[in-house]
């Protein structure tokens, strides 16, 4: 019973109270605004000592380029990172949270933490909103277990994989996993084959663009983040300069007006402070 | 033409995320004397494109008790999960592995209650000391059946005929898998979300044996 001495405690969990109505709302020609979603290119692939991840760097806002140069290979934990696909706000907030949770549990335990417990973390939070929290993740990390790669779908369900891709760019780089990835492949070869199948989506991908980011795991050290690892679209030179040289144009003729300048000073005066008198 | 193009990034309903990540399956169960043998497809879709080529579709609940998931990915994930701790949570009250029965009952109980909101159809198949090896179908909405061979999932439409003509109570072993994987391979050369390599899962007193058999290791039919 409600009262407004006792207020209700509301039910915890997301409300879907509304759906009905946004659907008549938008069939009747009013429709929710659209949020942020980044076409994208996010892979990640096992290789001989850890987990490399990729992805690029455009953000869009339907047609328009709205970050050229965004960070979607977020932080999760020291031992593992996540990419991010889907509708940006979404990505970011969820391997926040996520995050936050993964060092509370490090600190509780005193361990690092497997990559299992981020993957089931990450599902049972997407599964709760139905498809609500538009985030596609591959979540890469190494553990006491060894490497491992997880692809995450907005609706709640995983795949474990040693390659995978993910975005509207996924296409492309998956071609080129399939073509080209093995198993035990050293750092080198691994890098080149990831920093490939990004560039396949940032090339044939409307949705990807920009820069190369990388994410290198090792099963033996610190993870490295090779922020803008490459350019892959930097701007060309002009062939040809339009600047005229200096005199191209002929002078017909020449007038010169000599300009009276006043000078006036203006100087601010500054009142004299008055003591208030005291009375006892 | 360029903008139609460009506007499929911009419609969500186009969007390649929107697209319900499920299992088009072929999945199947038979009992055989002293066990029964489970199996599957490999292929997961996203619409049109193979999100994965190598899916296990056979999922441990317990030692004794796997099931095969068909519909949504996500919420035959979730529904495995949880039954798996129930009974997991069972078996230390109850002291010893629990019945494939108890875990067909809270699949039924979750995929019953939740019947409006989950796309899963599932065979809960497994090995208890009282009734040696059943197979439990769990359909859509929430019923269930105790069967001697069951099959599920859309590429099953295609083999019906198949099953009823071929299966004979209390097969050997190796009968029982050589059954299970024809009927599999005839599914996924018929259905088109159907595919990949067939995993196997035969359970007994001792456990389970995993085993796949690749695409050019299947068996070969009438392809004209």
């Amino acid at each position: 019973m409600a009262s407004i001495l006792v207020p209700e405690i509301p039910a915890p969990g997301f409300s879907f109270e509304n759906c009905q109505r946004n659907a008549f709302l938008e069939q009747k020609g009013f429709p929710a605004p659209k949020a942020t979603k980044t076409g994208t290119t996010i892979v990640g692939i096992i290789y001989a000592d850890g987990v490399i991840l990729g992805a690029d760097t455009r953000a869009t806002e339907n047609t328009v380029v709205s970050d050229k140069n965004c960070q979607k290979i977020h932080y999760l934990a020291g031992n593992m990172y996540c990419c991010g696909a889907g509708t940006a706000a979404d990505t970011e907030m969820t391997t926040q949270t996520v995050a936050s949770q993964l060092e509370l549990q490090r600190l509780h335990t005193g361990r690092t933490v497997p990559v299992a417990t981020a993957a089931t973390l990450l599902k049972r939070m997407l599964f709760r909103y139905q498809g609500h929290i538009g985030a596609a993740l591959v979540l890469g990390g190494v553990d006491r277990t060894g490497p491992h790669i997880y692809c995450i779908y907005p609706h709640g369900s995983v795949d474990k994989l040693p390659y995978a891709t993910m975005g509207s760019g996924s296409l492309a780089a998956m071609a080129v996993f399939e073509a080209r990835w093995k198993p035990d492949m050293n750092e080198e070869e691994g890098k080149k084959l990831v920093r490939d199948a990004i560039a396949a989506g940032i090339f044939n991908d409307l949705g990807s663009g920009s820069n190369v980011d990388l994410c290198v795991i090792r099963t033996t050290g610190p993870a490295q983040y090779l922020r803008t690892y490459e350019e892959a679209n930097i701007k060309g030179k002009k062939q040809g300069s339009y600047r005229y040289p200096l005199g191209t144009t002929a002078v017909l003729k020449q007038r010169i007006i000599p300009l009276e300048v006043e000078s006036v000073t203006v100087r601010p005066v500054q009142p004299m402070e008055v003591e208030a008198s005291v009375s006892s | 033409m360029a903008a139609s193009v460009v506007d499929t990034y911009a419609d969500p309903n186009m969007s390649w995320m929107n697209a319900p990540h499920s299992t088009g399956t072929s999945i199947m169960a038979c009992e055989f004397d002293g066990g029964v043998v489970i199996g599957a497809d490999s292929r997961t879709t996203t619409g049109a494109y193979i999100a994965n080529r190598v899916t296990d579709k056979l999922t441990r609940i317990t030692d004794h008790i796997y099931c095969c998931r068909s519909g949504s990915a996500a919420d035959t994930q979730a529904i495995a999960d949880i039954v798996t701790y129930h009974l997991n949570f069972h078996r230390m009250e109850l002291g010893e592995p629990p019945l494939v029965q108890t875990a067909a009952a809270i699949f039924r109980e979750l995929c019953y209650n939740y019947r409006d909101s989950l796309v899963a159809g599932i065979l809960v198949a497994g090995w208890d000391k009282k009734k040696g090896g059943q197979i439990y179908s769990v359909p859509i909405g929430g019923m269930v059946q105790r069967q001697a061979v069951s099959i599920g999932g859309s590429g099953s439409s295609y083999v019906y005929g198949y099953v009823d003509a071929n299966f004979k109570p209390n097969m050997s072993k190796e009968e029982a898998k050589k059954f299970v994987t024809n009927t599999l391979t005839l599914a996924m050369l018929r259905d088109g979300s159907s595919g990949g390599v067939v995993r196997l899962g035969v359970i007994t007193e001792t456990g389970v044996e995993r085993l796949v058999i690749l695409g050019d290791q299947l068996p070969k039919f009438y392809e004209g």
